[in-house]
């Protein structure tokens, strides 16, 4: 493997590590995913990496993240642990409840698909592919692969395993479900997974995903998650990011939406140096409901970055972006919130809101909510906000005797929970309304508890 | 307990309060009286320690100690509260939050234990009754969506939550009708004491009627230009504001 890229020519360099560890990736997944490889390299080759110059990441300095040397996860042997060495809780029921990924494989290899709950299906996603041909063929890049993001073809070329989640027509997932991303290398890693999650007719289900970095090298993940809602369905998935601060992750979410489907996602992002999170969302047919959340909490001199797309394609859906931050020192970022209403789409509903907090002159936000709208029976809304703490509140409190340092928090917090509570199941609502808590008072450096399971 | 002497304060190069004296001991109720814009609020504001004042002279001692260095919520800890003449509305922070917070602190300075969560709300419960507030405020967040009345009452709640040892109550009396007048005069009587001292902050005469003054001042332009028993608030009453102006500027 060379070892001093071009830096000019970052893409020439991934395509050659492509190519020159072909058999390596395609034996470490499955022929099913091997198939698409070629195909995706083809398009990452046109579409390159995003530049500052692609109006979608116009504020997101990508800049060297891509230029740094890094081992690959292909290349990595498994790490192997004993997860109750790492998490200093007791997780019960391991099997049933927590999906493991390290650098972006799935960890359980005697037992890699599981069936939960009567019927639901949960495992790798490289052995699906093989045990669910017909599932996996309909739905596998049938989204991610329109993109016009090199990040995402790229991901399709070299991504090995993920997440593999089916909820067959009627089945309820009763726990939610927990996938813990996990990254440890002794040098500096990149990995790239790739998740699929089917959601069919009347069915129900939860997911939690938490990102976890465990050693203190560099990292880089470059995900993407396809979600694809049957009519009826109800899906939600809240992740909460918290990588240390020398780590980086571009995160992609599709979401395509059927007849009265509901999907919920939820991005909680506290630690890590670099987030971009994408979540593009069509609502493919009538009465759908989207709603699509964030919360970063961010200091020191991290950069985040939501963009979302909520893609209304049909008459009678209704859509709800939120998102919130508190931006404190040199913390930077961005929101790009788009509704898209296409011409056929009548009485759509559709809000958005994003409010930031920023604590110090130092702290940035871009905020760019834009709309497009095509349909003339509409409701939009946008809203966005840039700000301090309200002064007047702060000093109210002060004047009951309440220091400045709890005042503050009392105001970030009240903030933050018009996110946390829309949190649907109530457990993990309280757990990540602690997690929030811990993080605005600065005790959350590094948090190796799970969200679910411990305290 | 409270000396005020030759206080001067400043906003944007503006003289609001130009040259104020008072003395206040433990056991009196004072009452300050005066027109719009004579500075009542401001100097309410600035003893509680709000920063966007700018004190260009004078000093003010609470206690024999400095109350101009302590920051707002050291002073509340040493018993000083200000019933604002417009509450912070605070959305997304509970009553019950804010309460306890400040209840617990302000325990935790005078070395007492914090108050558990059953001993907390039995608190509540016993002060909502004393001031008459609807139980179902302090479910909310604090002064979100609250009438005027409400606010005013819930100023009143607050101060018999923390009991403090000088309370300032600017304009707590407006707004209010009869009923909620009681309440609110009620609320300062029963706090009082030898121990304890109010400034009570006023427009109109009406709630002294209530509440019995040891001494009436009246701040015209940034001072005191008139000082009498409970007499003068009538007198004043009858005779509006305006003899006052004159008198001062001649
Ligand atoms: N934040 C402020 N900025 C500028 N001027 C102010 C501010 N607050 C008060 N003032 C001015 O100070 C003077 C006194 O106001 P205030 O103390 O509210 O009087 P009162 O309470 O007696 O009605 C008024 O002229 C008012 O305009
Ligand atoms: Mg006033």
């Amino acid at each position: 493997m060379s070892t001093v890229k071009e830096k000019k020519d970052i893409k020439g360099y991934l395509a050659d590590l492509f190519q020159n560890n072909r058999d390596l990736i395609d034996s470490g997944s499955s022929p099913p995913l091997n198939r698409h490889r070629e195909k995706a390299l083809s398009l990452f080759r046109k579409l390159g990496l995003p530049s500052r110059k692609s109006e979608n990441y116009r504020y997101a300095p990508l800049g060297d993240l891509f230029e740094k040397e890094f081992a690959h996860s292909f290349n990595v042997k498994k790490v192997s642990f004993n997860i109750h060495d790492i998490f200093k809780c007791d997780i019960p029921d391991l099997d049933t409840n927590l999906i493991l990924l390290v650098n972006g494989k799935y960890y359980n290899s005697e037992n890699p698909l599981r069936e939960i709950d009567g019927g639901i299906v949960v495992g790798s996603m490289a052995k699906a592919a093989t045990e669910m041909p017909e599932i996996f063929e309909k739905y596998y890049n049938s989204m991610a692969g329109d993109t016009g993001d090199g990040l995402v073809a790229m991901n399709t070329a070299f991504a090995q395993d993920g997440v593999f989640i089916y909820i067959p027509k009627g089945s309820v997932l009763k726990k939610p479900l927990q996938v813990v991303n996990i990254m440890i290398h002794e040098t500096d890693l990149m990995a790239q997974h790739r998740n699929l999650i089917i959601a069919e007719e009347n069915s129900s289900a939860r997911v939690v995903v938490c990102d976890h970095t465990l050693s203190a090298n560099s990292f880089l993940s470059n995900n993407v998650t396809e979600i694809f809602a049957a009519p009826r369905a109800y899906f939600s998935m809240c992740k909460i990011q918290n990588e240390h601060n020398g780590s980086a992750q571009v995160s992609h979410t599709f979401v395509k939406q059927q007849r009265e489907s509901n999907v919920f996602t939820n991005t909680i992002s506290l630690h890590g140096g670099f987030i971009r999170n994408n979540v593009f969302a069509r609502l493919d047919d009538e009465g759908c409901e989207n709603h699509t959340l964030g919360l970063y909490l961010t200091d020191k001199k991290q950069y985040i970055d939501n963009y979302v797309k909520i893609d209304h394609a049909q008459p009678g859906c209704h859509s709800n972006q939120l998102f919130k931050g508190v931006l404190d020192d040199q913390a930077s970022g961005s929101f790009n919130g788009i509704i898209l209403v296409r011409e056929n789409a009548q009485k759509t509903n559709a809000y958005q809101a994003n409010n930031n907090i920023l604590l110090t002159d130092d702290a940035r936000i871009n905020s760019r909510p834009q709309l497009e709208i095509y349909a003339d029976d509409v409701k939009c809304s946008h809203g966005s906000t840039v700000g301090q703490l309200d002064q007047n509140a702060l000093f109210y409190m002060r004047s009951r005797g309440i220091p400045e340092r709890e005042a503050r928090l009392l105001l970030m917090y009240a903030f933050a929970y018009e996110v946390i509570g829309r949190i649907d199941v109530k457990p993990l609502r309280n757990r990540i309304d602690d997690l929030v808590n811990k993080r605005l008072r600065g005790e959350l450096s590094r948090c190796n508890n799970c969200v679910m399971s411990c305290g | 307990m409270l000396k005020i002497k030759d206080l001067r304060v400043s906003i944007e190069d503006k003289e609001i309060i130009k040259g104020f004296n008072l003395e206040v001991n433990a056991g009196e109720v004072h009452a300050i009286m005066g027109p719009n814009g004579s500075g009542k609020s401001t100097l309410a504001a600035v003893l509680a320690g709000r920063d966007m004042f700018r004190v260009t002279g004078g000093k003010v001692l609470y206690n024999g100690e400095d109350l101009l260095e302590k920051s707002p919520e050291q002073r509340a800890k040493e018993g000083l509260f200000l019933g604002f003449q417009y509450p912070i509305e605070i959305p997304g922070v509970s009553m019950v939050n804010f309460l306890k917070t400040a209840v617990n602190e302000l325990r935790k300075y005078r070395g007492q234990k914090q108050l558990s969560a059953t001993d907390f709300l039995k608190m509540m419960r016993e002060k909502k009754e004393l001031v008459e507030i609807d139980s179902t405020l302090t479910n909310r967040s604090v002064n979100e969506g609250f009438s005027g009345g409400e606010k005013k009452k819930n100023e009143i709640f607050q101060m018999a939550m923390l009991e403090p040892k000088l309370s300032i109550l600017d304009e707590t009396d407006s707004g209010l009708d009869i009923d909620a007048l009681r309440v609110v005069a009620n609320g300062v009587n029963k706090l009082k004491s030898k121990e304890r001292a109010s400034i009570v902050i006023t427009h109109y005469q009406r709630l002294l009627d209530y509440i019995i003054p040891d001494f009436v001042h009246v701040l015209y332009d940034g001072r005191i230009v008139k000082s009498g028993g409970k007499d003068l608030a009538l007198l004043l009453e009858e005779k509006g504001y305006e003899w006052i102006k004159e008198e001062a500027e001649t």
